[in-house]
């Protein structure tokens, strides 16, 4: 059980605590605090992976976020993820890690066969060879494309884990909790402002964690505790961890990710996995810090290459070596610091210099420890295929372009520096233009447009005590226009090594008659033979480059490769880096879950739902509900084996034939009050209001501006200067907003209130000839006769003991009533109905037998008024005042709404009697006509009529009531149905309307 | 997600308000003739400026108001909120 590359003591975790894994099948352990790619580099496991293309060998090569190639599949705690960085994730009990592109194995993978055939497959090489012959495109290249692309596979069980969003305000927003970000959050925090602060890693501190650096007399990372620890006491500060900031969007909302419970090996059921944050913050903090770049160089992607901080990391917070034989190829001071850690801990290094010899304080402090540093020195091609076994390395002539020596040196691992590149992903994200600065050869932010300020290294200073100064004076500056309250605070003693200048190089030439792989890009396998092929192809605009070659686009965002590709491209087109440009920066930052995107809105939480409150009642009585927008509505009441067909017919049948009662609650409902309600009316239906007596209702139809039916329903007067409107259930909430855009913007002078009162009354219809004798029995100290409450009259009255309305409505097109009680009373209303109506045969029915119920007395609904169609399509013109102005009276006058073939509403038979027709069927001519058959129209709603026992249909046709008697097919594709049909009128049943009057 | 200031509630996020359009358009008075091209105008023809552009929106998870925008319709900068009886300048 030794790991042969744990150091003894060194690192930040928890050497008390084994946790066991295993990788690939084989059992292995790590410790708490760990990460998956630590515990394998102390067991001495380097390959974890296949490259994207060419299937070469990969292993680890950063320790964080800007990790290429350490891409798993990773089941734990009881589900699998793919694409998990294996230098993130951190270790837990029972983990089980895979590699992922790769098969059979890791180490025998058959794609690998491609690393041959490399000159197949140059950049843009799926757009050249893919094109032709165009039918191989859907089943051979694809499938075969994206069978090889494969990264990990998602899986398909469903994610049982909790996932959360959660909304937060604050002054002063902290994203990184290096020495900056620390000195910022601290600043603020002591000016009183509300502060959060936010780091990716585990560990608070950042580089402080791996600088050889003091504050105050303290270490970095003592320092850092000491400052977290005091933040974390204080009540106007949120100090969150294992949480990426991945998002800067409109108005400073910027969007954080927090890995709640991955690490925890028991959690409640109540914690989520993992949370998502969005955070409105009144300024930013950008203290992103900045990431290593390489040097391209020969087989670079070789396993066993890293950066040379991430080897430094490896060593101080998990005391884990990367290699005991390493080579550290460098063109700046960085590095050294990893050679000095190594040195310290016992390992020769070799320190390979791009730059001619020079002194500094690093310089001097590894050559008074006796390490072999070559200047003007590089590695050419690293050789091994698994791993690093030794490296081809040259003497640079004066001009960096040949050699003046060359010579092979053994080595298991080379750590790379290239220098720094800021991390300006958000500041980018937030609209600010970059700026290329040449000092550090790298881009920085420069003009806002957005409340945030970069510091410390993300804003290119790359020494602790500018970085800290950086820190407490915006930190305390920006807090300060906030609170109104400046603490002063003494910038502390720091104690830190100087660097010498860098060596803006970053390419390794080649030696004549060699061609290994360069690699720019290591995720998307993008080398600089790629981009020079682009180069060469035409391509000049570097976002043309980018998707050519598909540098920088795989989930690392070419953290590591964006720069150097730009370098490449600068070089060859022998223009400057500014000239070139930059890509674009997207969110997010780093890969994040669906489940957190999506958080709680999953399953019934996808959206509220409203039930009436008879909704008890239908469930115990076998309701089968359909969603009618967010609410449940029984669709029928299934008895015994019915079928939907069976139920709705029976249903619709006793309404014919007896009563049956409907929950009509879902109907929008408004209540509108004032002195101008009326005219108010006036303009908003299109027929006549100013008239209508109090204790009546009318039928309305109201219209949009460009005279296509809004929304249809009826509206009672219940007293002078009160009326009641409803409307479909669809348009509830559409109509309100009507009512208030013309109220408030267009006839403010009105003084008119609209309110929603929807969900403050309960509604049951009663429908049948023998509503009236069941209505008698519900009141009975009410005149309930057609002279006192006759069609479209209207009466309060008491419903054993609870206030009632009683409406004399009808949808159904039979005499019907329509009762509201307060939501309270509903249920209670609707089981006295239930009892009260047995001795007349009264049934409860559903939207299904409602539906056939309005179609075959040709009453017009969603389907009709779909949006296209004006009244006269839906033969309701005779509700169109010719006398008045209302809202998009106007625009009937369009000559397109006048023409005699226009498309209007008819009724539908099958000539055999017994085929129903199939909604959305189109109506033609021929049904053998040729395509495209010219289409007459189509048919909107279909039922089967239980008045006259046959299919009945109502469709919008072509030239409309002239077409009346004539034959036509509806066919509809979908369904593979071609029935003939007769057109007749709308109006099937009871076409003089005489029931709802009797 | 846009941060936009209720006239009457104060600094709300985006999601508790719904679009409304140009609000410069006025409606042609009702009761008055009105021609053929001027109505057309008012259904039909808005601009699409790049730029400032006053709109409306309306505090449906809210107040319900109906309030006026000025927003840049390229950068998303919201320059002023005002009830619609006031003028934006």
């Amino acid at each position: 059980m030794s790991q042969p590359f744990r150091l003894n003591k060194e690192g930040l975790i928890n050497r008390n605590k084994k946790i066991s894994f295993t990788f690939n099948g084989k059992k292995l352990f790590g410790y708490e605090g760990d990460t998956i790619a630590s515990a394998l580099i102390a067991n001495g496991i380097h390959l974890v992976g296949r490259s994207f293309k060419y299937h070469r060998p990969r292993g680890f090569f950063g320790a964080g976020v800007e990790e290429p190639n350490a891409k798993l599949q990773v089941e734990f705690n009881g589900h699998s993820e793919p694409n998990v960085n294996a230098t993130e994730m951190e270790l837990v009990e029972g983990l089980s890690a895979t590699s992922q592109n790769c098969w059979p194995s890791v180490n025998f993978d058959i794609g690998a066969i491609n690393n041959f055939l490399k000159m197949f497959f140059p950049a843009g090489f799926y757009y050249k060879t893919f094109m032709w012959p165009k039918s191989f495109w859907y089943k051979i290249y694809e499938p075969f494309i994206r069978k090889a692309a494969g990264l990990g596979v998602a899986s398909i069980e469903k994610d049982k884990e909790r996932y959360e969003h959660k909304f937060e305000y604050c002054d002063l927003l902290v994203t990184g909790s290096g020495p900056s970000g620390l000195a910022s959050a601290y600043a603020a925090a002591k000016n009183g402002a509300k502060v959060i602060l936010a780091e990716d890693k585990p560990r608070f501190g950042g580089t402080l964690l791996t600088d050889d650096v003091s504050i105050d007399n303290l270490s970095g990372k003592d320092w850092a505790e000491k400052i977290i620890t005091e933040l974390k006491s204080m009540p106007n500060v949120t100090v969150k961890n294992r949480s990426q900031v991945f998002g800067y969007y409109d108005h400073n909302m910027l969007v954080m990710f927090e890995r709640v419970s991955d690490h925890l090996e028991k959690k409640s059921k109540f914690t989520p996995r993992q949370r998502l944050w969005y955070i409105r913050a009144k300024e930013t903090i950008l203290s992103t810090g900045s990431i290593e770049r390489p040097i391209v160089f020969g087989n670079n992607d070789t396993p066993g290459i890293f950066l040379s901080a991430a080897a430094k990391e490896y060593m101080k917070v998990y005391g884990v070596l990367v290699g005991k034989k390493p080579l550290i190829f460098t063109n700046n001071d960085s590095a050294y610091e990893t050679a000095l850690e190594f040195k310290k801990n016992n390992v020769e290094p070799i320190i390979l210099d791009t730059r001619e010899e020079l002194s500094s304080e690093l310089i001097d402090e590894a050559k008074s420890k006796g390490i072999d540093i070559r200047f003007s020195h590089g590695v050419i091609v690293a050789n091994g295929y698994k791993k690093v076994k030794s490296a081809k390395i040259g003497k640079l002539n004066k001009d960096k372009n040949s050699f003046e020596k060359i010579e092979t040196v053994d080595c298991d691992c080379i750590c790379v520096s290239g220098f720094w590149t800021p991390s300006v992903h958000l500041a980018s994200q937030s609209g600010n233009k970059l700026k290329y600065e040449e000092r550090i050869d790298a881009f920085i932010p420069d003009k806002k447009k957005q409340h945030e300020t970069s510091v410390g290294a993300a804003n290119g200073s790359f020494t602790l005590e500018e970085s800290l100064k950086n820190g407490f004076e915006n930190g305390s500056n920006l807090s300060a226009k906030i609170t109104d309250t400046k603490t002063e605070i003494a910038i502390p003693n720091v104690n830190e090594k100087k660097y010498g200048a860098h060596d803006k190089f970053w390419c390794m030439p080649l030696p004549k008659n060699e061609n290994p792989k360069r690699f720019v890009d290591f995720q998307n396998d993008v080398s600089v033979s790629d981009i020079e092929i682009a180069l060469r192809e035409g391509y000049r605009s570097i976002e043309h480059v980018k998707r050519y070659t598909t540098l920088g686009m795989a989930t690392d965002q070419g953290r590591t490769s964006n720069l150097n590709g730009l370098q490449l491209v600068s070089n060859i087109e022998n223009k400057i880096v500014p000239e070139v440009g930059h890509t674009t920066f997207r969110p997010p930052f780093t890969p994040i879950t669906i489940g957190t995107i999506v958080g709680r809105e999953v399953g019934m939480e996808y959206m509220p739902t409203r039930k009436t409150p008879m909704h008890e009642w239908h469930e115990k009585n076998n309701a089968v509900f359909v969603d009618a927008g967010a609410w449940k509505r029984p669709r029928y009441y299934k008895q015994g084996n019915e079928t939907l067909f069976e139920a709705s017919k029976r249903e619709a049948k006793n309404v014919r034939e007896n009563v049956g009662i409907c929950d009509v609650t879902t109907l929008g409902k408004i209540d509108i009050k004032g002195p101008d309600a009326a005219e108010f009316l006036n303009r908003v239906y299109t027929n006549a209001w100013m008239k209508l007596p109090v204790g009546k209702a009318r039928y309305g139809l109201m219209l949009r501006e460009d005279g296509i039916v809004m929304d249809d329903g009826t509206t009672t007067r219940i007293s002078e200067n009160h009326y009641h409107m409803t409307t479909t259930t669809a348009q509830a909430a559409n109509v309100l907003s009507h009512l208030e855009y013309y109220l408030q913007i267009v006839w403010p002078e009105l003084n008119v209130n609209v309110v929603s009162t929807t969900e403050q009354w309960a509604g049951a219809a009663i429908a049948g000839p023998k509503s009236r004798d069941m209505l008698s029995k519900l009141y009975p100290d009410l005149d309930v006769s057609n002279d006192s409450l006759p069609f479209m009259g209207y009466k309060e009255a008491d419903f054993f003991g609870v206030p009632s309305r009683i409406f004399r409505i009808s949808f159904s097109g039979e005499l019907a009533y329509e009762i509201n009680v307060k939501s309270d009373h509903g249920m209670f209303m609707w089981e006295k109905m239930m009892e009260v109506g047995k001795e007349f045969g009264n049934q409860p029915y559903g939207t299904e037998a409602l539906s056939t119920l309005r179609i075959e007395m040709g009453h017009v609904a969603g389907p009709e008024l779909d949006g296209r169609t004006i009244p006269s399509d839906v033969s309701l013109n005779g509700l169109v005042s010719k006398k008045k102005d209302f809202i998009g009276k106007n625009s009937l006058g369009r000559e397109a709404f006048n023409v005699e073939s226009r498309q209007k509403i008819v009724g539908l038979i099958p000539i055999d009697r017994k085929s129903s027709i199939p909604e959305g069927s189109h109506i033609v001519q021929d049904q053998n006509a040729k395509l495209p058959n010219p289409k007459l129209g189509h048919v909107s709603s279909s039922c089967w009529s239980v008045e006259n026992n046959n299919p009945f249909s109502l469709a919008i046709m072509k030239d409309g009531k002239n077409m009346i008697g004539k034959k036509f097919f509806a066919v509809s594709p979908l369904k593979n149905k071609s029935i003939e049909v007769e057109v007749i009128s709308s109006h099937y049943v009871d076409p003089e309307g005489k029931r709802v009057r009797s | 997600m846009l941060y936009i200031k209720c006239p009457y509630c104060g600094f709300r996020a985006q999601k508790e308000f719904s679009y409304g359009g140009d609000a410069t358009v006025k409606r042609p008075n009702i009761n008055e003739e009105v021609s053929s091209e001027d109505w057309d105008n008012f259904v039909y023809m808005r601009k699409s400026p790049r730029g400032k552009h006053i709109e409306l929106w309306q505090h449906i998870a809210g107040c319900r108001q109906w309030i006026k925008v000025q927003r840049d319709t390229a950068t998303h900068e919201i320059f002023q909120t005002a009830k619609v009886t006031e003028e934006i300048r």
